[in-house]
């Protein structure tokens, strides 16, 4: 296939590597902020190649790793109604709530269906009119697109048995959030590059001005990855704090100008809870006022449903790029993908899950046999 | 979430509700795509498809970058070697 083998090839990943081995004086900590990202650097081992002083750190872009606890609890409490047929990508349904998760929900004769795209979610409202179709619409900028022309087309069609429980998220808050902590480690970003297919990559340019890290737009094949690192590494070594673009097969300054006129349409930007950060401003999307009736956190009431974090999960830490996943105490032993304790251990995207599944835990393990 | 996947258009139509949609195939398995986010798609070109949506174009000249910088790093690297005294 095109676009994809040509990014894997090992002779020429061997070349960055060693390109970024001839580059490498002192230590960095860079931070990839998508969790797609980090899956493709754990699996292919980029991680173990690069030099011992390269600290890769991995952010907070897994959707499903920062929707909200509570938010989990909601969608469970509205998938439990019997008129409900409560949609959502697959990857939601394993994350733990506070007491179940939506796919035991399931297994108890709720109907919770995992969809391919938001647009089937409103096939199946056409096809159902006696029943309400809930979906769970979380989501980078990427995605966001995909959920709003979801909302916009219901709208078209008049559908008064629709709705989405929303939590949208959004990027470059979240960067500027890890630069502005006094704890923060991170010297420069491999930003993700399908945010920016979407997004264009101008938000970030006051970033980089504020923050002085170079930001390096980059794509999701191992040569991406290595070259994204690399251009990073190589502003670093030379004290730039540049916007680079890695991505630009797919990625332009403006990004996707008629999905951005759609989100505008029906999104408007909210403040945001993000799971185990907390409140960050303006970080995510809601709703325009005139779409609130696709809402469904209003229409099922489930506003006033709170719920209390894990205390042994330090998630937030680890996508902040203050710990690995490796330094969780719970790591591997009461945590595991068939247990998880938190989200990032069942999220395809999830940091924990990724050293779990390429092996990243078995010093760990031994150590502790 | 975030992943893309790179398919080619094979067909375009006009979908329900005037949503232009089409058929893009990505490696033999052809899946049906909303087109509406790449109004000015070809039959032919790569896109890169997110949940059923076509989020962006492939350029196919920017996606030999990689492999450009690769050829001068090694070109840099010949230059690196020392010369014999
Ligand atoms: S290993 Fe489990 S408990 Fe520990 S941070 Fe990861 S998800 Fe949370």
């Amino acid at each position: 296939m095109r676009f994809i083998d040509e990014y894997r090839s090992e002779a020429d990943a061997q070349k960055f590597v060693q390109a970024i081995q001839r580059l490498v004086t002192r230590p960095w900590t860079i931070m990839e902020i998508c969790g797609g990202q980090t899956h493709t650097l754990i699996k292919s081992g980029i991680d173990q190649l690069l030099p011992e002083a390269v600290t890769l750190v991995h952010g907070p872009g897994c959707p499903v790793c920062v929707t909200p606890l509570e938010l989990i609890d909601k969608a469970i409490a509205i998938a439990r109604r019997p008129e409900v047929i409560f949609t959502s990508f697959g990857d939601m349904l394993r994350v733990p709530g506070s007491e179940t998760d939506l796919l035991s929900v399931k297994a108890q004769g709720g109907d919770v269906r995992m969809l391919y795209s938001p647009l089937d979610a409103v096939k199946l409202a056409q096809k159902h009119p006696d029943r309400q179709v809930v979906f769970f619409a979380v989501g980078f900028e990427t995605t966001a697109p995909a959920n709003a022309m979801a909302v916009w087309q219901a709208g078209q069609l008049g559908l008064e048995n629709f709705s989405i429980l929303c939590s949208h998220v959004l990027v470059p808050p979240a960067m500027e959030a890890i630069l502005s902590s006094p704890l923060n480690r991170v010297q420069g970003f491999l930003a993700a590059g399908h945010v920016c297919t979407v997004m264009g990559y101008w938000e970030y340019e006051p970033v980089v001005a504020n923050y002085r890290a170079p930001i390096v737009i980059t794509g999701f094949e191992p040569l991406d990855l290595l070259q994204g690192i690399y251009m990073t590494l190589k502003a670093l070594e030379e004290g730039r704090a540049d916007l680079e673009n890695q991505y630009s097969r797919a990625v332009c300054r403006e990004g996707n100008q008629p999905a951005q006129q759609l989100l505008a349409q029906v999104f408007e930007v909210c403040d945001r809870q993000w799971r185990g950060i907390g409140m960050i401003p303006r970080s995510g999307y809601r709703l325009q006022p005139q779409f609130a009736r696709f809402d469904a956190e209003q229409r099922f009431a489930v506003a006033d449903i709170t719920a209390e974090e894990s205390t042994i999960c330090v998630a937030g830490k680890i996508m902040q790029g203050l710990k690995k996943p490796c330094d969780c105490a719970a790591f591997g032993t009461l945590c595991t993908p068939e247990h998880p304790v938190g989200a990032p251990m069942v999220s395809s995207e999830g940091a924990c899950a990724a050293y779990y599944q390429y092996g990243r835990a078995v010093q760990v393990e031994e150590g502790t046999r | 979430m975030c992943l893309g996947v790179p398919g080619k258009v094979l067909q375009i139509e006009a979908g329900d509700i005037g949503m232009p949609m089409g058929k893009v195939s990505f490696g033999g398995i052809t899946k049906e795509v909303c087109l509406a986010y790449v109004p000015d798609v070809q039959i032919g070109e790569y896109v890169l498809v997110h949940v059923g949506f076509a989020i962006s174009k492939i350029d196919e000249e920017e996606a030999a970058q990689v492999f450009e910088m690769l050829r001068q790093m090694d070109e840099l690297a010949e230059l690196e070697i020392p010369q014999p005294e």
